[in-house]
C-alpha cells in the first residue's frame, strides 16, 4: 500500500480495517476475499465495473449490507450482530446515495436536524445551528426551509452531504454522489466533496469521475468480480496499471 | 428593410368563449354527447322536482303526532317526536346532559387540533384519543361523583354508533399499524403471527364476529363471568377492522422507496425511531385514502350490531317504525338515518382531502 502523505503513516491504527471479507448473495459470491485498510484522513476512490461490488463494499462498512465471512472494524469497533456495535459505527460513519434519500416530508433544516436530535440527543436550537453552519458550508444556507422537492438534484445532493456532516462523522461514504445528476450539476458537488477532502475528512468514494480521483484521492482501488485488483497512487493508477483488466477499463472510461 | 409590425391580440371566435363556448365543449361535443346531454337533463327533471316537492314544499315539519301529517309530503315529524331516541337510545332523559357534555368537550378539544399556530397538537392529540375515552366512559356510564349509573344496555341510538366507530377507529389504526409492520418483519414467529391474524379476521364477515363475541363467547368462558356485550362488540369491531388497516398501511409501507429505509439506517436511527420519524409518515400519507375508506366502512358497519341486540341509531329507527302509532314512514326514517350517515361519512371524506393537501410537500424522493 502506498501513502502519498507522510504525516499519515503516523497514526497507526487504521479507520478502517477489512480482513478476508466475503458475501454472498444467495449463491452469487459479491466480495471474494477483500482486504483493505485505511487511515485516517485518507481519500479512496473506488472505481470498476458495474456489478463489481464496489457499492457493496462501501455498504459493508455501516453494515446496510452484511458481510458472511471475514473481519470489519471501524474506528476500533468490530461490525458483529451487536446492534450496539453497529450503532456505535453508523454514528461514526456518513453516507451519501446515488439518489440523494433525502426525507421529502421535512424541510431540508428538519432532514438535517433530525438525526442529531433523535441519536445524539442534541437540543433543538443547538442542532439547528450546526445544522445551518453546514448548509452554509455546503453553499445552500437560502433553501433552509425548502422541502427537498423544490430542489435541484445537484441542490439535493449537497443537502444530503449536509445532513450526514451534521452528525458529525470520522468517515464518510459516497455511493456514486454524481451519477443521478444532470451534467451540469455535477461539478458543485463535486466542489462540495473537494472541500471536504482538504478539510482532512476519511472519505471512500465510489465515482466514476477520474478527475475527481485525480485531484482529490491519495489511492484508487479498482474492483472487478467482486476483487480488488489493483490499488495505487492515482498518478501511478492511471499512467501505469498493472492489470490488463484495469488498463481495459481505463481505456473504455478515458477514451470517449 | 420594412419592418415588423406585431400583430393585434383579436378576441377569440364567439362559438369558443363564454355560455356558448362552454355548452359546446362541455355538453354538445359531438352527437353522442348530445343525446346522453338530453337524456340526462331528462332524468334530472323527472327526479328532482318531485323529490324536493315530498322532502320540502309539502313537508309536514311541526306537531306531535301523526294528524300532524296532512300535507301529503314528508312527515318530517315523526323524525322529530321520536328525535331524541335515535339520538340517545334508551338513555334516561335527565341524564341527556352527560353525552351532550361529551359532544361539546369533544368538539371543543378538536378545535386547537385545526389551529395552524397551537403548538402542543401531539400532546392533545395523545389527550383526546387516551384520555378523553376514559372522561367520557365515566360520563356515560356514571357510578361515581354522584352520577347515577346507567348500564351499557342502555346506551343508544347516534350515540351508541358514535361510540363503536370511534372506538373502532381508535384502536383499529395503532393496531393495524403494528400488524402491518409485523407481516413486513424479518422475525418469522412475528411475521407469521400477523399473517395469521390478518387472515383470519379478514376472512370471517363481520356479523360472524359479532355473533360470536355475544353468543359463542360465554359459551367458552367459565360459569359466572360475564363481560360487557358492547365491550364485547367493540373489541370484536376494532380487532376485525385492524386487519383491513393492516393491509392498507402495508400497501403505504411497501411503496415507500429502499432508499428511505437505508438513509435513516445510515444515520443510525433505531427501527422505531426510522419508522416513527421516516417512514410511516410518508407512508401513512400515501394511503389517507385507503384509512379514510377503511373508516367510513367501519363507521357504516356499525349498523350490524343491530344483531347483537345493541340499539345503535338504525336500530332505535327500526324499533319506532315498528311504532303502531307511526305505521307507515318508514320512508322518512330511512331518509333521516341515510341522511345523517351521509353527513358523518362526507365529512371524513372532506376532511381527508384537505388533511392530504395540506400534508403535500412536493414529491420525489
Amino acid at each position: 500500500m502506498s501513502d502519498s502523505n507522510p504525516n499519515l503513516a503516523a497514526s497507526d491504527k487504521p479507520m478502517i480495517e477489512m480482513r478476508q471479507v466475503h458475501k454472498w448473495y444467495g449463491q452469487f459470491h459479491v466480495l471474494k476475499d477483500i482486504d483493505l485498510s485505511v487511515q485516517k484522513g485518507e481519500r479512496i476512490v473506488i472505481c470498476g465495473p458495474s456489478g463489481s461490488g464496489k457499492s457493496t463494499m462501501i455498504r459493508c462498512i455501516n453494515r446496510l449490507e452484511e458481510h458472511q465471512r471475514g473481519q470489519i472494524i471501524v474506528d476500533g469497533t468490530e461490525l458483529t450482530d451487536d446492534v450496539k456495535n453497529v450503532d456505535q459505527i453508523r454514528r461514526e460513519v456518513g453516507m451519501v446515495f446515488q439518489h440523494f434519500n433525502l426525507f421529502p416530508h421535512l424541510t431540508v433544516l428538519e432532514n438535517c436536524c433530525l438525526a442529531p436530535i433523535w441519536v445524539r440527543k442534541m437540543p433543538r436550537r443547538e442542532a439547528e445551528q450546526i445544522a445551518m453552519q453546514y448548509l452554509e458550508k455546503v453553499k445552500i444556507p437560502e433553501q433552509a426551509k425548502k422541502y427537498p422537492g423544490q430542489l435541484s438534484g445537484g441542490q439535493q445532493q449537497r443537502v444530503a452531504i449536509a445532513r450526514s456532516l451534521c452528525m458529525n462523522p470520522s468517515i464518510m461514504l459516497f455511493d456514486e454522489p454524481t451519477s443521478a445528476l444532470d451534467p451540469e450539476m455535477i461539478k458543485e458537488v463535486l466542489d462540495t466533496m473537494i472541500e471536504l477532502a482538504e478539510s482532512g475528512m476519511t472519505m471512500l468514494c465510489v465515482t466514476h469521475e477520474m478527475g475527481f480521483a485525480k485531484t482529490v484521492a491519495n489511492r484508487v482501488i479498482f474492483m472487478d468480480g467482486g476483487e480488488i485488483i489493483e490499488q495505487n497512487e492515482p498518478e501511478e493508477f492511471f499512467n501505469n496499471p498493472q492489470s490488463d483488466r484495469t488498463k481495459l477499463f481505463l481505456s473504455q472510461i478515458l477514451e470517449h | 428593410m420594412s419592418t415588423h409590425t406585431p400583430h393585434p391580440d383579436l378576441s377569440p371566435p364567439i362559438t369558443n368563449v363564454g355560455v356558448i363556448g362552454w355548452l359546446r365543449t362541455n355538453l354538445f361535443s359531438s352527437w353522442p354527447n348530445a343525446i346522453l346531454t338530453f337524456a340526462a337533463a331528462f332524468v334530472i327533471l323527472a327526479t328532482i322536482p318531485p323529490l324536493i316537492e315530498w322532502a320540502f314544499i309539502k313537508a309536514d315539519w311541526v306537531g306531535d303526532s301523526r294528524d300532524a301529517c296532512t300535507s301529503g309530503g314528508a312527515c318530517w315529524v315523526f323524525v322529530g317526536v321520536r328525535m331524541n331516541q335515535f339520538m340517545y337510545g334508551l338513555y334516561p332523559e335527565a341524564e341527556y346532559w352527560r353525552i351532550n357534555l361529551a359532544a361539546v368537550l369533544i368538539v371543543v378539544l378538536m378545535i386547537p387540533l385545526f389551529i395552524e399556530r397551537f403548538r402542543w397538537k401531539l400532546w392533545l392529540g395523545l389527550f383526546i384519543l387516551v384520555g378523553y375515552p376514559i372522561i367520557a366512559f365515566f360520563l356515560f356510564s356514571g357510578g361515581i361523583l354522584g352520577l347515577e349509573y346507567v348500564e351499557t344496555s342502555r346506551w343508544g341510538g347516534l350515540t351508541l354508533t358514535l361510540v363503536l366507530a370511534s372506538v373502532g377507529m381508535a384502536a383499529s389504526f395503532p393496531l393495524g399499524i403494528l400488524l402491518a409492520l409485523g407481516r413486513r418483519s424479518t422475525m418469522p414467529i412475528v411475521k407469521s403471527v400477523c399473517v395469521v391474524f390478518i387472515e383470519f379476521w379478514r376472512g370471517v364477515p363481520l356479523i360472524t364476529v359479532l355473533f360470536m363475541s355475544s353468543v359463542m363467547l360465554p359459551l367458552f368462558l367459565p360459569e359466572g363471568t360475564n363481560f360487557d356485550k358492547l365491550l364485547r362488540a367493540m373489541i370484536g369491531i376494532a380487532l376485525f377492522q385492524s386487519a383491513y388497516m393492516a393491509e392498507v398501511v402495508r400497501g403505504g409501507l411497501q411503496a415507500i422507496p429502499k432508499g428511505q429505509y437505508e438513509a435513516a439506517q445510515a444515520l443510525g436511527l433505531s427501527f422505531w425511531k426510522s419508522m416513527g420519524l421516516i417512514i410511516l409518515p410518508q407512508a401513512l400519507k400515501l394511503v389517507i385514502p385507503g384509512i379514510v375508506n377503511t373508516f367510513i366502512a367501519l363507521f357504516k358497519d356499525t349498523t350490524l350490531v343491530l344483531i347483537i341486540g345493541l340499539f345503535d341509531m338504525l336500530a332505535t329507527i327500526e324499533a319506532a317504525l315498528a311504532d303502531p302509532n307511526w305505521l307507515g314512514y318508514a320512508i322518512e326514517g330511512l331518509t333521516f338515518a341515510a341522511f345523517v350517515y351521509w353527513v358523518f361519512c362526507f365529512s371524513m371524506s372532506r376532511y381527508s382531502m384537505a388533511l392530504e393537501r395540506k400534508l403535500h410537500t412536493g414529491h420525489s424522493r
